[in-house]
């Protein structure tokens, strides 16, 4: 198995007028090809900021962050915006996606960023990103016609359309009813047994235990990184 | 992005605000049309003055009697008359450079004729007059070179004297009196309308320079001479050969002044040409002033835009779009919003003109060259004014505009 993220030292710290707040107090992860996690903690414990710097949507203070083996954590924007368009699938509790838009054309927008053109026709490539996550018959409709739970599978559908490294996912579950959040879970663990890596973000720990490993944070550090069994959800 | 999605984009989120693309287009177009249709008229207004001139006759070219001085004042044009026919036929001898000369002698006086009588300006001029000044007779003849050395009196009525005089009836072959002298009426002239400063050119009556001068007026001296340039290039030459001769006729020494003055047709068309250039310009360039009205409408569009799509610039730089991505893409809606109203200015211009051009009988000309100069300023103005706008939405940051509400 060869490592998709190692990080080590991350901090980040923010300037909150005069007072600096430290989300992350160095943490140090390392996850391997293929693995499922989650991560735990209580608001403000710095998982969501832990989420972006991994997600390369922010730099980390300081510290060493290798994505598939690449120092990622002083890319200048352009590369930045690169390496989240090519290698990262990044799923929101939001949804995020573009109102008024319909379901293939919310897919398909990374790959109308993508500069390397590896993928022929992207146009393909997001109905397949779709029927992946059962809404081959929706590619039309648009957000708010809708449920809460195909919103999401939409999301899902345009982080993995780009072929990622890995699938960051911050509360995907969050604003969902449980019935829908097994779902979605359902889903992520399937993808997961297809081989992609995936990091969750969680409040919820039957959620937390269909994961094969679980990390638990507190004050911006890992106090907890626990490999589970990863419980089959039916 | 690949510019069929970029185009694709732009159209979709300029659609969603219909009413506000529209108001925010409007001001262009009414910029764009304002200019096209300001120039237009300018060009017309060119146009009318340039074929008024040029119907005066072609490279023509007039000599005045001069102003005379007494111990240092100046009487005026026209306070020493000198010129004289003598003066006429020696340039007519001597003169290369021009065609034909005529003298033109200014009487006015009372006609009577039919059954009513007028009151007009009588002249006294050469054949060679209907060359000089392109204006021919449309029933009859002109008088000869026979008809002035014999000082005939013989007539041809401009139209409003015939019309008057002889309502519904040719007067050729007609008498009338001027000055209680008998004329016969030879010929009836052609219409020639207003004159630039708004008098009635038709209201005249032609007799020879000979009997003008010598059974009307009584005296020695002439109102003017006309000469006609053998062409525009040569009529500053042909200025300065009259010029020339002039001086010898009045025995003038060098370093005295000229007691005449010459005037060319080329000039007056210059000076009226360059006078409606400038008119067309400053109408222009206020027009212009409402493009760039216009174009800061889309700023102030734009910059509304970029501040409630920060949601979805986040979407966008989230899933890999470059600052660059997004420059493009809110430029590329600013300068849509100038090309259309660009394209429907030109149209609601050209409705303008033939509107103009038709129907108040006003000369439009559109040309080509300042409707494509106005579309591509158009242009220009969705990429000045676009450009802070997009550069603003280029700049965010991914997490911030994620958590923007």
């Amino acid at each position: 198995m060869s490592a998709v993220i190692e990080a080590s030292g991350i901090t980040k710290t923010y300037q909150m007028g005069e007072v600096e707040v430290h989300a992350l107090r160095g943490v140090d992860l390392t996850v391997e090809d293929g693995e499922f996690i989650s991560i735990m903690g209580a608001s403000g414990s710095g998982k969501s900021t832990l989420m972006n710097v991994l997600g390369c949507l922010d730099h980390p203070t300081s510290g060493e962050y290798l994505l598939n083996g690449r120092d990622v954590s002083e890319l200048a924007p352009n590369e930045f915006a690169e390496v989240r368009n090519t290698r990262i699938g990044f799923v929101f509790q939001v949804f995020n996606l573009l109102p008024r838009t319909t379901a293939l054309d919310n897919v398909e927008l990374p790959l109308l960023y993508d500069r390397t053109r590896r993928i022929k026709d992207p146009r393909a490539e997001a109905v397949a990103a779709l029927e992946r996550v059962g809404l081959g018959d929706r590619i039309t409709h648009e957000p708010n016609q809708l449920s809460g739970g195909e919103r999401q599978r939409v999301a899902i559908a345009r982080a993995l359309v780009n072929r990622p490294s890995i699938i960051l996912a911050d509360e995907p579950t969050g604003n969902l009813d449980s019935t829908t959040s097994l779902e979605i879970m359902k889903l992520f663990s399937e993808l997961n047994s297809q081989g992609i890596t995936i990091i969750v973000v969680t409040h919820e720990h039957d959620i937390a235990e269909a994961t094969g490993r679980t990390i638990e944070m507190k004050d911006g550090t890992i106090i907890r990184d626990a490999v589970g069994a990863g419980r089959q959800m039916e | 992005m690949r510019l069929r999605n970029l185009l694709k984009v732009a159209l979709k989120s300029l659609t969603k605000n219909r009413m506000r693309s529209l108001l925010t287009s409007l001001g262009v177009i009414i910029g764009v049309a304002a200019v096209i249709v300001m120039v237009a008229i300018g060009q017309g207004a060119q146009v009318d003055i340039e074929a008024q001139i040029t119907s005066l006759g072609a490279n023509m070219v007039m000599i005045f009697p001069g102003a005379s001085w007494s111990r240092g004042v100046s009487h005026g044009a026209g306070s020493q008359n000198r010129l004289t026919l003598d003066d006429a036929e020696a340039i007519r001898e001597r003169a290369t450079l021009v065609t034909a000369v005529s003298a033109e002698v200014r009487v006015n006086a009372q006609i009577i004729g039919g059954d009513s009588n007028w009151n007009t300006s009588v002249q006294g001029v050469d054949p060679e007059y209907q060359e000089v000044r392109d204006w021919h007779t449309v029933s009859g003849e002109f008088f000869t070179k026979r008809d002035v050395r014999a000082k005939a009196k013989v007539a041809v009525l401009g139209k409003t004297v015939a019309d008057n005089l002889f309502p519904g009836s040719d007067p050729v072959g007609e008498k009338i009196r001027i000055r209680n002298t008998p004329f016969k009426v030879v010929g009836v002239l052609e219409a020639k309308g207003q004159s630039g400063y708004g008098s009635d050119r038709d209201d005249v009556v032609m007799v020879p320079a000979t009997t003008a001068l010598y059974r009307l007026a009584g005296g020695r001296y002439i109102s003017r001479i006309f000469a006609s340039a053998l062409s525009t290039e040569v009529s500053e030459a042909a200025e300065n050969e009259l010029v020339a001769i002039l001086r010898e006729e009045h025995h003038l020494e060098p370093g005295e002044e000229d007691d005449f003055r010459v005037r060319s047709q080329a000039e007056f068309l210059e000076t009226a040409t360059e006078t409606s250039r400038v008119m067309t310009l400053l109408l222009g360039a206020v027009a212009a002033v409402s493009l760039v009205v216009g174009g800061i409408g889309i700023m102030n569009i734009m910059l509304v835009s970029v501040t409630e799509r920060t949601r979805e610039i986040g979407i966008r730089l989230a899933v890999g779009a470059r600052g660059s991505d997004l420059l493009i893409q809110f430029l590329t809606e600013a300068v849509v919003l100038a090309i259309v109203g660009g394209i429907v200015g030109i149209l609601l211009a050209v409705g303008v003109s033939v509107f103009l051009d038709r129907v108040v009988g006003m000369t439009a000309i559109i040309s080509p060259a300042i409707v494509a100069l106005a579309f591509c300023f158009s242009g220009a103005v969705g990429v000045f004014f676009g450009y802070y706008p997009a550069r603003k939405a280029a700049r965010l940051n991914p997490i911030d505009a994620l958590r923007y509400e």
